[in-house]
């Protein structure tokens, strides 16, 4: 028996789903959906937008307007899908390689321009869909099949790259937080304005295999060990956060919105000769 | 055939891209056909830029000029860029900071449209108006209302006075230059 | 003059049309010799309550057209050579998604960079191939500034009776060029708006074509909750791998076109009644071509014109039968020949075929034509 928020939410007859076992995505998309049900969203005014990869299938288990697009586009997509009709509620799942290799010039610039959608970056530090090639989430000296000697890019902070853009909403959770994901998503939803959340997921088929990182249980437990909440952080010496990560709300600071600046204008000039 | 093939030359930023357009915004006033087309350097301000204008009763298919009636050159370098494909018949109306060697066939005449513009209104910006009202004056290829009309329909708001002032002193001086 | 009789230039037409088209969305990216048309879109579209964004590059601009599009808005971007390179990934998308758009080319001499301010017609062949994969294809091309209005308003009638991306391939000179256009009324001119479903949600399927091969498309937001997918998809939208579905969706996506054709193909002749030669040219080359017949003529070549508008689908039939009567075609175009390629597979049966090209920069002038046909003769 599907549960109630399958019934609600998801195209039961498209599952299962694509993803391996032990993946993190599926815990993911269902944070979401929760947080969609607990803020009561009329389903036919949200439209989940995709682009390419193993995160991106994700809205087609969904039961909303879903689009999945090109590869790294899909905020491309869904600024268009917003700003022509802003009463759409537009969330877009990307992957880690997705949002800020191919499609990190759209990523910074929709961070810049502060437009009211909900980005959730499902970061599992791989290109999964082609099969563990190094990501920009990579870690230094971890192996892909296009690092065999050891990847020797630097990683971004997803969070502080977002910030630094101009999101004015942007937290982290984990496929082991996934309360944290849920109430990160509710308050970006919330937020009127751009507002990214990092989801933190492990890829135990390829990520999790090439670099020894146990199974799909280790990796949770990784994600257990080594999550540090904000609050938490601000009573631990260097020393302690040492090889740690933070989860929870970075930066909740609203600023004007895009389409609403954009229906400014439009107000001002109604009336006037074309 | 009433058909006129005019080329407006000068430096970028002298305003001759509106220039063809006024002009050809004229001859459609007049109820005449009318092509602009224009070509130009990267460079916003500076280098020689170029304004075609073809005035015709029929048809006009090809845009560029192909015969040259009436060359107009504002500086130096755009009268040695485009100083070419004129007819015998054509006419050379020169800025008359222009300086054009002893052995050229056509019509010279030259105007202080340049002077006039900067030193008697001491507005350079009307250069290109100046410069319209001493072409039609000369050439008569559009009416004197159309010219004026297509000016004050194109300059912008509260400089109309300005540019009726340049525009009857390029007739003025033109009827100088041609005594 | 009449407020109707205006003297307009070639970008400022295509917005025109556009809006009488019922263009309400704009995306692009800045690009020489198109941003005219970026430029009076930012302009006129808030007015009319319309949406203007210039996005961060050529990419984004195609896709957030795709995107409002897929909520219902009539939706354009502009760009030139450089730039319609960048937009072939999701011309593709818009392809296999069948979603209405309208993409203008304001061709600029190539490759790359190329020369930025100088006209070219480098970009025919790539209208047709330049996005990967089988897929259908609309291209129009302008001679005048009058056209550039009704073939805009064209685009957009056809992009959303077929459901897919028309190009409206400009050039330099057109979109540059003014000229006196006299705008019709907006009764007298014909919009088509893509067919909704009006069933009931249980019922839709996205994908499923009516008789003429092109679904219902239903606006995002308007209760029909659906997938939309660049994969290979069924009549659900949802991804298929199976080698028939895969099958049928190319084909029917090429055919939607193939049997349309009548309703869409167009082009222009001129004196070819009589004529020993016929000069195959468009865009603003026809304009040099009209020029060079009357002269032509005048000396007692007979030479007529043969002009398509729509460049893809390409009006093979109309060709063939005239080439069946004609000594010879002369083919001026302002790249190393690619609409000739066209020609030659058609008509090299029954006629001569002469090429005449020029990738300086330069529009092609009569007297290079007539010096052509003089050689030839």
């Amino acid at each position: 028996m599907p549960s109630q928020l399958v019934d609600q939410y998801f195209r039961a007859d498209k599952l299962p789903q694509i993803w391996c076992p032990g993946c993190g995505h599926g815990i993911i998309t269902r944070a979401i959906t929760v947080a969609i049900e607990q803020l009561g969203l009329d389903p036919d005014k949200v439209c989940v937008v995709s682009g390419i990869g193993c995160s991106s299938r994700a809205p087609g288990y969904l039961d909303f307007n879903t689009l999945h697009t090109t590869h790294g586009r899909a905020l491309a997509f869904a600024t268009g899908i917003k700003l022509a009709n802003p009463e759409l509620k537009v969330i877009v799942i990307m992957g880690d390689g997705d949002a800020t290799a191919i499609g990190g010039n759209h990523f910074i610039h929709t961070c810049r321009r502060n437009i009211d959608l909900t980005a959730i970056i499902f970061n599992n530090n791989i290109y999964g869909m082609t099969g563990g090639q190094y990501s920009p989430l990579t870690p230094k000296f971890d192996k892909g099949t296009t690092a065999p000697y050891g990847n020797i890019d630097r990683t971004f902070d997803i969070c502080d790259l977002a910030a630094a853009a101009g999101a004015t909403y942007v937290g982290r959770g984990t496929s082991y937080h996934a309360n944290v994901v849920t109430s990160l998503v509710k308050k970006g939803i919330m937020n009127e304005g751009f507002s990214l959340i990092e989801a933190i997921s492990g890829c135990p088929t390829y990520y999790g295999r090439k670099n020894k990182k146990g199974g799909p249980v280790d990796m949770m437990q990784w994600q257990k060990d080594n999550a540090v909440t904000v609050t938490a952080a601000e009573k631990m010496t260097p020393e302690q956060l040492e090889g740690k990560f933070l989860i929870g709300e970075f930066k909740n600071k609203p600023e004007p919105e895009y389409t609403k600046e954009y229906q400014n204008i439009i107000n001002n000039l109604q009336g006037r000769d074309v | 055939m009433d058909k006129h093939e005019i080329r407006l030359s000068g430096s970028g930023g002298q305003g001759l891209l509106l220039a063809g357009i006024i002009l050809a915004e004229a001859a459609i006033i007049d109820g005449k056909n009318a092509v602009q087309t224009q070509s130009y350097g990267p460079e916003a301000r500076g280098g020689a830029s170029k304004s075609e204008v073809l005035i015709s009763e029929e048809v006009i298919d090809f845009p560029k000029v192909r015969d040259c009636d009436v060359l107009l050159s504002l500086t130096q370098k755009s009268y040695e860029q485009y100083n070419h494909g004129i007819k015998d018949t054509g006419i050379l109306i020169l800025d008359s900071s222009v300086v054009v060697s002893s052995d050229v066939k056509n019509k010279v005449i030259s105007v202080p449209i340049v002077e006039t513009a900067t030193k008697v209104l001491g507005k350079p910006m009307v250069t290109n108006i100046v410069a319209m009202g001493a072409v039609v004056e000369i050439t008569k290829i559009v009416s004197y209302e159309a010219l004026e009309a297509a000016v004050l329909k194109r300059v912008p708001k509260g400089t109309e006075e300005l540019n009726r002032k340049a525009l009857s002193l390029g007739y003025e001086i033109a009827k100088q230059s041609l005594i | 003059m009449s407020k109707k009789i205006r003297l307009m230039q070639g970008n400022e037409a295509c917005v025109e049309g556009a809006i009488a088209a019922g263009m309400k969305f704009y995306a692009g990216y800045p690009i020489t010799p198109s941003t005219e048309i970026a430029e009076l879109s930012a302009e006129k579209l808030p007015k009319i309550g319309g949406k203007f964004i210039q996005m961060e590059d050529e990419i984004a601009g195609m896709a957030a057209a795709i995107g409002a599009s897929l909520t219902g808005l009539k939706s354009m971007t502009a760009t030139s050579g450089p730039g319609f390179s960048l937009k072939q990934e999701n011309i593709g998308y818009a392809a296999i998604t069948e979603i209405p758009v309208v993409i203008v080319d304001v061709q600029r001499a190539g490759p790359s960079t190329g020369q930025p301010t100088s006209p070219s017609q480098g970009d025919m062949m790539q209208a047709k191939w330049g996005t990967h994969g089988d897929h259908p294809v609309i291209a129009l091309c302008p001679s005048s500034v009058k056209e550039t209005f009704d073939l805009t308003i064209r685009s957009f009638n056809l992009a959303e009776k077929y459901r897919m991306p028309v190009l409206l391939m400009m050039d330099e000179v057109i979109g540059h060029m003014r000229e006196k256009v006299e705008i019709p009324d907006a009764s007298d001119i014909e919009i088509i708006d893509r067919k909704r479903p009006t069933c009931s949600k249980e019922e839709y399927l996205p994908y499923k074509p009516e008789a003429n091969l092109v679904p219902l498309m239903a606006d995002f937001g308007a209760g029909y909750r659906y997938h939309v997918t660049g994969l290979v998809h069924d009549e659900t939208g949802f991804p298929s791998n199976s080698t028939e579905i895969a099958n049928d969706l190319v084909r029917r996506l090429v055919d939607k076109i193939e049997v349309n054709k009548e309703d869409i193909i167009s082009w222009e002749e001129e004196n070819t009644e009589d004529a020993d030669i016929i000069i195959f040219a468009y865009g603003c080359v026809a304009r040099a071509a009209k020029t060079a017949i009357k002269l032509l003529r005048e000396k007692g070549i007979k030479v007529g014109l043969f002009r398509p508008i729509t460049i893809w689908p390409f009006p093979e039939e109309r060709l063939i039968e005239l080439s069946k009567k004609t000594k010879m075609i002369i083919a001026p175009e302002m790249n190393l020949g690619q609409m000739v390629l066209e020609v030659e597979r058609l008509c090299n049966k029954h006629t001569k075929i002469e090429r005449l090209n020029k990738v300086n920069g330069e529009i092609i002038y009569p007297e290079e034509i007539i010096a052509k046909i003089e050689g030839v003769l």
